[in-house]
């Protein structure tokens, strides 16, 4: 039980329109009750695996050309959306994206689309309880909350159509350190009292790799590096290029940061 | 005054229809972005549809009437399902022109099965329907229209407000990509704008074929007012088609009562032209929500 694997990214190539290739191989795993955390700079190409993952490729004609996707040892790869949905993987995708025209609650009731005419009264009552700033916007329009409140919308949102597998697309983006803080711990307790499965993409690799059990290295469409969470943050090079801190303690200057970049040591 | 306050009433109670039947072109453009141009003809459907079964069959009203909205709600999914959904991800004018050509299609059937002549419903509206305001009398007929558009503006309103199903349809109008990523379906919704478009253009249709009789050509020309009512509403607004709808039959009426009946049938496009110079977004379209 504790074990099982839940989802299993078997060397996978993502290309778009047919031409452009951006994942080279990439595996990767999550165990039933982990939470996993995919780390990697601008355009590495952890949004593309997330669709690869939720089908969610296939609308920007995008398409997994080689290798395989098992959850819950069932091959999902190219599945569309739908399907991949009424399984219980929802993404929550990068930069929020509310119904700007909906209200608050409305919103949080489009995650009931899997199981419609399914009561949901509960699910409501439970997404207000993680976040109770929700319901105190229930009846205003998404469109005019602020960042951290369709944060939570969008995250709520997700919850409410049982997700058994999480994936969430770069939480902090565009928040302030104490509200990252904040969703981040709200994640965890989610992961803890609701059992469920998550696979986070972050940026922000110190604030991932302290709540995830393990992590993944992203660069240029490739996994470079992988281990549990606290050996990644201990890591010289993680802490060198993603959290901010060097081993010397001392940081150093943004041309070594580009040469190493030039050099490519991981790949 | 009195002939005022029966222009008004006259106004009202058309501009409810059209406001019903642009609320079916509204959900298609707003779900999926496509222009109905058959949207006459749907009007004109609806009413054969409930002629055949009124008259023809000699059902009861109240179950020709069901009969029709049951019939044109399916006719709906199917015409999507058909012609519609095999466009999905094709470019966005061969789908308009996919409708311009189920327009036409429908038309030459409807001529070919019932001719260019005018039918009549049987005459089934209760004369107690009417009443007297103070001096003004007040026909059957307008009662009708007033309750039904009423009535049905109420029930799809509610429809969308707060029933799940709406606000999935809704959803998909706002932002695709995250109604995708819940397991909306999006094919499915088209299918339900495209059914509802059906609905509503049958009820305004068999509404006015009551008033001017059920004729083919007449009813595919009334439904081409929709762009006057939805331009003036703007495209994307449930609440402006509805406003819009009101405007033009307000228009419509007291041109016709006050200045000429001739004039009266093209003053909404006066008024298209005029708005299209001034606010081309429509007066009532949607405030951007933006965020700084
Ligand atoms: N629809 C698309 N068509 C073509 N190329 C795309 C498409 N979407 C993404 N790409 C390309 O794929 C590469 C990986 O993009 P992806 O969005 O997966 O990266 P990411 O790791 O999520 O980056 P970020 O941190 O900026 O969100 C980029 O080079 C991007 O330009
Ligand atoms: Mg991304």
């Amino acid at each position: 039980m504790e074990n099982e694997i839940r989802l299993l990214v078997n060397n996978i190539s993502v290309v778009y329109s047919d031409v452009i290739q951006v994942l080279k191989g990439v595996s990767l795993n999550v165990t039933k009750g982990h939470i996993v955390s995919l780390l990697g700079s601008n355009g590495a190409g952890k949004t593309s695996s997330l669709k690869a993952i939720s089908g969610l490729l296939k609308p920007e004609n995008g398409k997994v050309t080689e290798g395989s996707i098992e959850y819950d040892g069932a091959p999902i790869q190219n599945f569309s959306p739908e399907e991949i949905t009424r399984k219980g993987i929802i993404q929550v995708l990068e930069g929020r994206q509310e119904f700007k025209y909906l209200t608050v609650e409305e919103n949080l009731r489009v995650g009931t689309a899997t199981r419609w005419g399914k009561p949901y009264k509960e699910d409501l009552e439970l997404v207000y309880h993680y976040f109770p700033a929700l319901l105190v916007r229930k009846k205003s329009l998404a469109g005019y909350c602020s960042g951290g409140e369709l944060q939570m919308l969008v995250i709520g949102r997700a919850l409410m159509a049982h997700p058994n597998l999480l994936l969430l697309d770069e939480p902090s983006l565009g928040l302030a350190p104490l509200l990252v803080k904040e969703i981040f711990q709200i994640i965890k307790r989610i992961n803890r009292e609701q059992g469920t499965t998550l696979l986070v993409v972050e940026q922000n690799a110190n604030m991932a790799l302290q709540i995830a059990h393990y992590g993944y290295v992203m660069e240029n469409g490739k996994i470079v590096m992988e281990s549990n969470a606290e050996d990644l943050r201990e890591n010289p090079d993680v802490k060198e290029f993603y959290l901010g801190t060097a081993a010397s303690g001392a940081l150093k200057s943004y041309k070594d940061v580009k040469s190493y970049k030039r050099r490519k040591r991981w790949l | 005054m009195d002939f005022f306050m029966q222009l008004l009433v006259n106004g009202i109670s058309l501009g409810l229809l059209y406001a019903l039947s642009a609320l079916g072109f509204v959900m298609i453009f707003k779900s999926s972005s496509v222009l109905n141009l058959a949207h006459g003809e749907l009007l004109a459907i609806g009413a054969f549809v409930f002629l055949v079964l009124s008259a023809w069959a000699d059902l009861p009203i109240i179950i020709a009437f069901s009969l029709t909205l049951i019939g044109t709600f399916f006719l709906g999914f199917l015409v999507e399902r058909l012609f519609l959904r095999p466009l999905i991800g094709e470019k966005l004018i061969e789908v308009i022109m996919m409708t311009l050509g189920l327009g036409i299609m429908f038309k030459g059937l409807l001529l070919f099965i019932f001719g260019g002549d005018i039918h009549a419903y049987p005459d089934f509206l209760p004369e107690g329907l009417s009443f007297e305001l103070g001096n003004i009398f007040i026909p059957s007929v307008n009662v009708a229209t007033f309750v039904i558009g009423i009535l049905f503006l109420i029930v799809f309103g509610f429809f969308f407000k707060y029933s799940s199903q709406g606000i999935y349809m809704r959803s998909v109008a706002d932002n695709q990509p995250a109604a995708l990523s819940l397991g909306v379906h999006v094919r499915r919704v088209f299918a339900m704008s495209w059914a509802i478009a059906f609905i509503v253009a049958a009820i305004s249709g068999i509404v006015l074929g009551i008033i001017n009789g059920v004729n083919v050509h007449s009813l595919s020309a009334v439904g081409l007012k929709v762009f006057p009512v939805v331009i003036l509403g703007g495209l994307d607004s449930i609440g402006g088609a509805i406003l819009g709808g009101i405007i033009i039959g307000l228009l419509e009426t007291f041109t016709g009562g006050y200045i000429s009946t001739s004039l009266r049938e093209i003053i909404p496009y006066i008024v298209l032209v005029i708005i299209l110079m001034v606010k081309p977004y429509g007066l009532f379209g949607l405030v951007e929500i933006e965020r700084v």
